[in-house]
């Protein structure tokens, strides 16, 4: 056959393993990708001209850092690297892009199409959230990794998962003043929680020691939170996070900036307007593209692999892009292909059994806190693109009859903002389940539109 | 005289921590002249220079981005011919100028627009 034309979207770990493994198989893809250099998020590289090494930037995973920056950079006299480009929609065996700096469209023929779209931050809404100085966790990270600043002068971290404690260590190694880590989660795990973050102990250790660095540099940490608010001024910003603790206690942290994030939720958007089944996870209570143990999606031609499919971190997005790269070169009947897939599948599904086995040992650690969506105050902004609040939300099952999430969007706007749900999405459906009284995995799934960011007035498709 | 470098003093809301020798760029934010470092997004540049990106269209304050990463498109300014800029990937370049509220002509030309700029009573 001629050759196989082969698009992956994004150039983080997943999708730099498999535009490897299709470089190896002797096939040019086409990588296209958001940021204007290659590491994804994780590890996304500083800007050129800063200094600071793979070590100071990324710590115990400096090496992966590196070795995935040296790979990348080995692939790119073999593979069309399209950065600063949004993929923007899906339709039968086309994907559609449009480059940021330039508005320049274009419209990919695609064989294979392999997704790696990450993730962003989980976000719970907190009273007083949307006022200016507060973050997502994953904004703060970038802030320092790629900018070499801190989001304040005194900071609050607020959430839960591995994340929260591993911005705040890096905040406080780089110099920054951080005021306190708030974990909505218990400190003790649950015993099938724990057997679970056992299957990775080097892992667990390094959460285990970052907890005691921040301890050892004077951070309160305390777990149990219950958020209560998050003080601010319309002009002002943040000034404090007041929260619940444990025994029932109001208390107050005074700060400039908060970084909030809850875990993370999959980007999959373009999984979604490819018509991939999707089904509801119980365990970190989302909607996830339904995929085979080799990446495969329910629709022909379309491969997911990285957090976008599947949150296993970056260990996992790396197995996964390669496995989800040769099996799209099996199912394409490539040669070569089809003895890297024989020769590779079983160790890499190992590695990702352990690296779920992890992940869920990782979500019973650190729950997605869905009571506290149930319980937010009418007033609280839930949509903070335009100022939505619960009430209004409640309003649109209560008076209004809706007994779905895509309704509920009709009725308030919800999910129809700049962020196109990514922030408030999952937090509604918590929030119109339990006015409807209605488990949340009946509420319905909002649905994806394109473009899956907003675009400029004046793009235009040429055939 | 030295002046300090923005992001190290009290008049921004993000910190500068480190990579503070890159050479230094001008830029024009909301018609002021201010300074940013060679490599900094626009981003990092307003909010080294002052505490806020822009002001909520739906009353309720202002804003200061909120992802950083491209996701929820909280940072949007423009430039003064009017196209609009994601602040947080955005590199500044010398002589950058921006503007942190919509310019008014992009609002769609409609009949009450244009009747409205001619003084008169849209029937």
């Amino acid at each position: 056959m001629s050759a196989p034309r082969i698009v992956v979207v994004g150039a983080g770990p997943a999708g730099v393993r498999a535009a490897q493994a299709l470089v190896e198989a002797g096939v040019r893809p086409i990588v296209v990708d958001e940021g204007r250099r290659d590491g994804g998020q994780i590890y996304r590289r500083q800007p050129e001209g800063f200094t600071r090494t793979h070590a100071l930037l990324y710590g115990s995973e400096a090496a992966k850092a590196q070795a995935l920056h040296r790979d990348f950079d080995a692939l790119r006299p073999h593979i069309d690297h399209r950065t600063e480009t949004l993929a923007w929609n899906v339709t039968a065996g086309q994907l559609h892009t449009v480059h940021a700096p330039s508005g320049a469209t274009a419209t990919l023929d695609v064989d294979a199409l392999i997704v790696c779209a990450g993730a962003t931050d989980r976000l719970m809404p907190v009273p007083g959230w949307q006022h200016a100085g507060c973050y997502s966790l994953g904004a703060a990270q970038i802030a320092l990794k790629a900018q070499a600043c801190a989001i304040g002068s005194r900071v609050v971290f607020m959430g839960s998962g591995p994340l929260l404690y591993l911005v705040a260590a890096q905040y406080v190694k780089a110099g920054a003043r951080v005021n306190a880590v708030l974990d909505t989660s218990s400190a003790m795990p649950t015993p099938a929680a724990l057997r679970g973050l056992l299957q990775r102990p080097r892992l667990l250790w390094r959460g285990l020691a970052l907890k005691a660095s921040l301890r050892l540099a004077g951070v309160k940490l305390m777990n149990a939170v219950t958020p209560l608010q998050i003080d601010a001024t319309p002009d002002g910003g943040v000034s404090a996070v007041v929260v619940r603790d444990a025994h029932g206690n109001e208390r107050r942290f005074d700060c400039d900036a908060v970084a909030l994030g809850w875990h993370l939720r999959a980007e999959s958007q373009l999984a979604d307007l490819a018509r991939c089944e999707f089904a509801f996870e119980p365990l970190s209570r989302q909607w996830l593209p339904r995929i085979d143990a080799c990446g495969r999606s329910s629709t022909a031609g379309v491969y997911l692999a990285g957090d976008g499919a599947r949150l296993l971190g970056a260990d996992g997005a790396e197995a996964a892009g390669r496995l989800a790269a040769l099996a799209a070169l099996h199912d394409l009947a490539h040669e070569r292909g089809r003895t890297l897939f024989a020769a590779e599948q079983s160790a890499l599904q190992r590695t990702l059994a352990t690296m779920n086995g992890f992940r869920e040992g990782l979500a019973q650690a650190f729950p997605w806190p869905h009571e506290h969506a149930a319980a937010l105050p009418h007033d609280t902004v839930v949509c903070r693109c335009e100022a939505i609040t619960a009430g209004e939300l409640r309003r649109s099952v209560r008076e209004l009859g809706s007994q779905e999430v895509n309704r509920s969007k009709a009725f308030s706007r919800v999910g129809m903002g700049r962020c196109q749900g990514r922030y408030c999405g999952h937090a509604a459906a918590e929030i119109v389940a339990a006015a409807a009284s209605i488990p949340v995995e009946k509420i319905g799934r909002l649905r994806s539109q394109a473009p899956v960011k907003p675009l400029l007035m004046s793009a235009q498709e040429h055939e | 005289m030295n002046k300090p470098l923005p992001g190290t003093g009290s008049g921004g809301r993000f910190v500068r921590l480190a990579e503070t020798a890159r050479p230094a760029l001008r830029l024009v934010i909301d018609g002021a002249p201010a300074t940013a470092l060679e490599g900094d997004t626009l981003l990092v540049a307003l909010l080294t220079n002052g505490r806020r990106v822009r002001t909520s269209e739906f009353g309720d304050g202002t804003r200061a981005g909120f992802c950083l990463m491209g996701a929820c498109q909280d940072c949007w300014v423009w430039t003064e011919a009017g196209q609009r800029l994601r602040a947080c990937s955005t590199a500044v370049t010398e002589g950058m100028a921006v503007r942190t509220t919509p310019p008014a002509s992009l609002w769609p030309v409609t009949p009450e627009v244009v009747a409205r700029e001619r003084g008169e009573v849209f029937k």
